[in-house]
């Protein structure tokens, strides 16, 4: 009980300092060394202490003080209730969504059996979207409340746009869910053992289509509508300033992590390293007894897990910083007009491949 | 469906899209009638950046009009500078020598390619291809080396004098003209690749701010928009001054206007003139650069420092100005958003008595709600960058 | 090019109309009388040896202590006949007032509104006549000779 106990805080602390600590301000820093790198930039690298720069890691510290010290602006005519809960709705899902992500196996340790994940919920996908489809209500407040016509647009933007990606994206997901046989992402992620079952050679369309889906639903560059800065000066947010305005940024850092990490769940072999199965690796540390070999394991594991995690967010990265900006209408049709009916395809081969086999 | 729609209240929304909004490039007003996202009706309020450009001109003499037109199109001030010292050496009937007109030339063309790449990387920008805007800016960077290193200003140049320049070409600029052009060449590659064929970046321009050939005539359109028409008019072509005639380059044209073909013909105008500057370069003669005429410009200093009709000459001009016949003329040269006239009347004083510029970007500004009604909110980003609304130029 | 075809033209068409030409320089001018501007505005428009389609530029040149005080003057140019004219019709300060030309070349609408602006002369006609560059509620014409060159205005705040 109490070893439980133990158990689950060490996962909630280990994942919540993970993203929170280490996540959400060094995205700001990769963001800005990403682009730079793109752009023949230097990038980031004023912000010093004692003249040690750190690549610029210390603008993220910076960035932090800014914040702390700007005015909590309210323009005159908001409503103050919901302009300032806007930003909670939009932050709390975002951090909760990585409590059903498993990052690392099952293990037995000292007697004790361990399940690297926060909640493993048998409804686990749904839950991701409940609670993303919950951070829709977050923007459409914040742009209704700000009583400002740009935040009103921007927010009108958001709600369509994020509830048609929505549709397309659980439709997106139903190929996994029919491969595998499961909404529990640890299961879900127990069968990607073989490297040859990992979600990307048996739902090729449907990872494309999730990925497009989620970085919509995020709305980010191309997808970035709803704050398009050039349309709609920032969108939802444009009156917003100070520790308000970096709970959306964070919300949005924190659910490129999210996306990335559902993506490795569902389609990138989990925690699993390509071509050894979890047996080969115990098998790999049996000189450190068998304690030391599941912890040796269970080390590989995370480690494996947060690289490809990683590595899909340098790839959102590189298509931010490297697509254009589609137009309004030209996202709602391309969700309604080519996603939607794509992945009612992907579905369809899916659920005829799966009974004739 | 109906009985709601009469009894739902429904009003269209108006929006003050600047003076101060990211599209706007800080100094105009769209007051903008919106239907949910759709542009009912549009005003366009400029005059944010007016300082009195015409009536600054009558208070000096004709030579300190040259820094002011610096601030006109201050994205190509070359040109500003070239055209207003053509429009007064018409005014009083002199020709420069010939190896000035190829100076200017030069001059001319750098200006025109940083503004090209200027304008086509704020388009990427604001269409979000940030990377895109930043290959160009890093081009335009190094053509405003080229600049410096020709004028010793790399935005605000003064270069160019009434009767002659202000400096020869310096050493090593052939050299450095070859460096800088492969760079600028490798970055065009580039952006062309992230752009001309990028599906997301042609729906956006494709088929928006498109303009027919007549229309465009009657609003007053020249340049790369007019051009973009399909219409091949280009000052520099149909009415060659300097030593235009004598180069082989092209003249780039669109075919439906939109802002799709703006964008093409631009990126074109960038290769062209990049050729014109190298065919200028290697047919450069010898000579001098300036008028040998006391009366209109200045003498080498050494010669005002040691001769004494040097010195008065060099006195009168400077207290009193120099003084062109009375008269008026029109002259006009190919800016880089159009045709850039300088209409000029002397009463044969030294200052001028009026001095006015025909801006190209001001009825191109004017038919912004021509170019936007019935279109989406999100058009006006890339159709008001294709337009390439100079504040500088348009409110002077 | 034949120089002063259009001068010809035009004396033939309007011998009433035209007061002086000349060619200085190789600028084709020709001083028509203001009540005629848009007749034969829409005649240099139309007529198929001109065919001046460009309105280039419309200006106004303020002789202080002449009479007729104003000059409005258009350049205008032919695509097709790679010509340009220059046409002025002089205007009195006491009936600053003359046609619009906005029904012939609709690019005119904003250079009228500067002119308007610049030297307070109206346009009849012009779909929108009112102050450009300048706000509204400044006063005088700035680029009237007789406009202080130092006098400054208080900018009064924003008008909704």
């Amino acid at each position: 009980m109490v070893a439980d106990l133990i158990e689950s805080i060490a996962k909630i602390v280990f994942v919540f300092s993970v993203n929170l600590g280490f996540f959400a301000p060094v995205l700001g820093w990769v963001e800005r060394k990403q682009s730079a790198v793109m752009q023949d930039r230097i990038g980031a690298n004023r912000a010093d202490i004692f003249g040690f720069t750190a690549i610029g890691l210390f603008h993220s510290l910076a960035d932090a003080l800014k914040v702390l010290t700007k005015e909590d602006f309210i323009p005159t005519g908001a409503n103050r209730f919901f302009h300032t809960l806007a930003p909670f709705i939009c932050l709390v899902p975002a951090i909760s969504t990585f409590v059903v992500i498993p990052f690392g196996g099952r293990y037995e340790l000292f007697g004790h059996q361990v399940n690297l994940v926060i909640a493993d919920l048998d409804v686990g996908i749904l839950f991701v979207f409940a609670l993303a489809s919950l951070a829709t209500y977050g923007v459409v407040l914040a742009g209704w409340s700000s009583r400002s016509n740009w935040s009103l647009l921007g927010g009108l933007r958001a709600s369509a746009q994020m509830l048609s990606y929505e549709v397309a994206m659980g439709l997106t997901i139903i190929g996994v869910l029919i491969v595998y046989g499961s909404l529990r992402l640890t299961e879900i992620g127990a069968l990607q053992e073989n490297f040859f079952h990992w979600g990307i050679f048996l739902q090729p369309l449907g990872f494309v289509l999730f990925l497009t889906c989620a970085i919509a639903e995020n709305k980010r560059v191309p997808f970035d509508m709803p704050e398009a800065e050039s349309e709609l000066v920032a969108g939802y947010f444009t009156e917003y300033s100070g520790l308000k305005f970096v709970m959306f940024w964070m919300a949005e850092f924190l659910e490129i992590v999210t996306i990335s990490g559902i993506v490795t769940s569902l389609f990138f072999g989990a925690w699993h390293l390509p071509f050894v199965s979890d047996q080969e690796l115990l098998s790999l540390f049996q000189f450190a007894g068998p304690n030391g070999a599941a912890l040796l394991a269970m080390l590989v594991n995370v480690a494996t897990f947060f690289a490809k995690v990683i590595f899909f967010i340098w790839l959102q990265m590189t298509i931010r910083w490297t697509l254009p900006r589609f137009r309004y209408d030209q996202v709602m049709r391309l969700c309604w007009k080519m996603l939607l009916p794509l992945s009612l395809i992907n579905i369809l081969i899916t659920g005829l491949v799966v009974l004739v086999l | 469906m109906s009985d709601l729609m009469k009894d739902l209240h429904t009003e269209h929304m108006v929006i003050n899209m600047g003076p101060s909004h990211p599209v706007t490039h800080g100094t105009v007003k769209f007051l903008v009638t919106l239907d949910g996202e759709n542009i009912v009706d549009m005003k366009v309020d400029i005059g944010y950046l007016h300082r009195g450009f015409e009536k600054m001109c009558e208070s000096g003499t004709w030579q300190q009009v040259i820094p002011y037109t610096d601030r006109l199109n201050y994205v190509s001030p070359l040109i500003n500078n070239v055209g207003y010292a053509l429009a007064v050496e018409k005014l009083i009937g002199i020709e420069v020598p010939e190896r000035c007109q190829y100076l200017r030339v030069i001059a001319c063309e750098l200006s025109r390619i940083a503004d090209h790449l200027t304008n086509v990387a704020a388009g990427g920008l604001e269409l979000g291809a940030f990377t895109a805007f930043l290959y160009f800016v890093e081009a335009r960077e190094l053509v405003w080396d080229l600049i410096e290193m020709l004028c010793g200003a790399r935005v605000t140049v003064n270069f160019v004098r009434i009767g002659g320049l202000k400096n020869d070409l310096p050493q090593g600029f052939q050299d450095k003209t070859r460096a800088v052009f492969k760079e600028c060449r490798r970055l065009w590659n580039d952006v062309d690749k992230l752009l001309t064929k990028n599906r997301i970046f042609i729906d956006r321009v494709r088929n928006v701010g498109d303009i027919s050939a007549e229309e465009a005539i009657a609003y007053g359109f020249t340049g790369p928009c007019l051009r973009a028409c399909g219409i091949p008019y280009d000052v520099r072509k149909a009415q060659p001054y300097l030593v235009y005639d004598r180069m082989d380059f092209e003249v780039p044209i669109g075919e439906t206007g939109d802002n799709f073909d703006k964008y093409l013909v631009r990126m074109e105008e960038i290769q062209q003139s990049m050729k014109i500057v190298e065919q200028a370069l290697s047919q450069l003669p010898d000579g001098p650069i300036n008028l040998d005429l006391p009366q209109y410009r200045m003498q080498p200093k050494e010669d005002i420092y040691h001769r004494i009709d040097s010195l008065i000459f060099h006195f009168k001009t400077v207290i009193d100005g120099i003084k062109p016949p009375p008269g008026e003329v029109y002259f006009a040269v190919e800016g880089a958003n159009g045709e850039l006239g300088f209409y000029l009347v002397s009463d044969g004083s030294g200052k001028p008595y009026k001095c006015r510029v025909r801006p190209p970007c001001f009825p191109l500004t004017a038919a912004m709600p021509r170019l936007m009604k019935g279109r989406l909110i999100a058009d006006i980003v890339p159709t008001f960058d294709m337009i390439n609304m100079i504040g500088g130029e348009c409110d002077r | 090019m034949e120089t002063n075809v259009t001068i010809k033209k035009l004396s033939n068409r309007f011998p009433g109309a035209i007061i002086e030409t000349h060619s200085h320089r190789g600028d084709d001018t020709a001083v028509v009388k203001k009540e005629s501007i848009l007749e034969i505005c829409t005649f240099l428009r139309d007529d198929e040896a001109l065919l001046y389609n460009f309105m280039m530029d419309l200006t106004v040149v303020d002789y202080l202590g002449r009479e007729p005080r104003f000059e409005v003057v258009y350049h205008l140019f032919s695509l097709r006949h790679n010509r340009r004219v220059r046409i002025k019709a002089r205007v009195s300060e006491a009936d600053a007032i003359i046609d619009s030309i906005v029904p012939v070349w609709v690019g005119a609408n904003w250079f009228e509104r500067e002119a308007f602006d610049m030297y307070g002369i109206t346009f009849k006609g012009h779909p929108e006549m009112r102050r450009i560059l300048l706000y509204e509620g400044f006063e005088g014409h700035p680029l009237r000779k007789d406009y202080p060159i130092k006098k400054r205005q208080p900018l009064i705040g924003p008008i909704n």
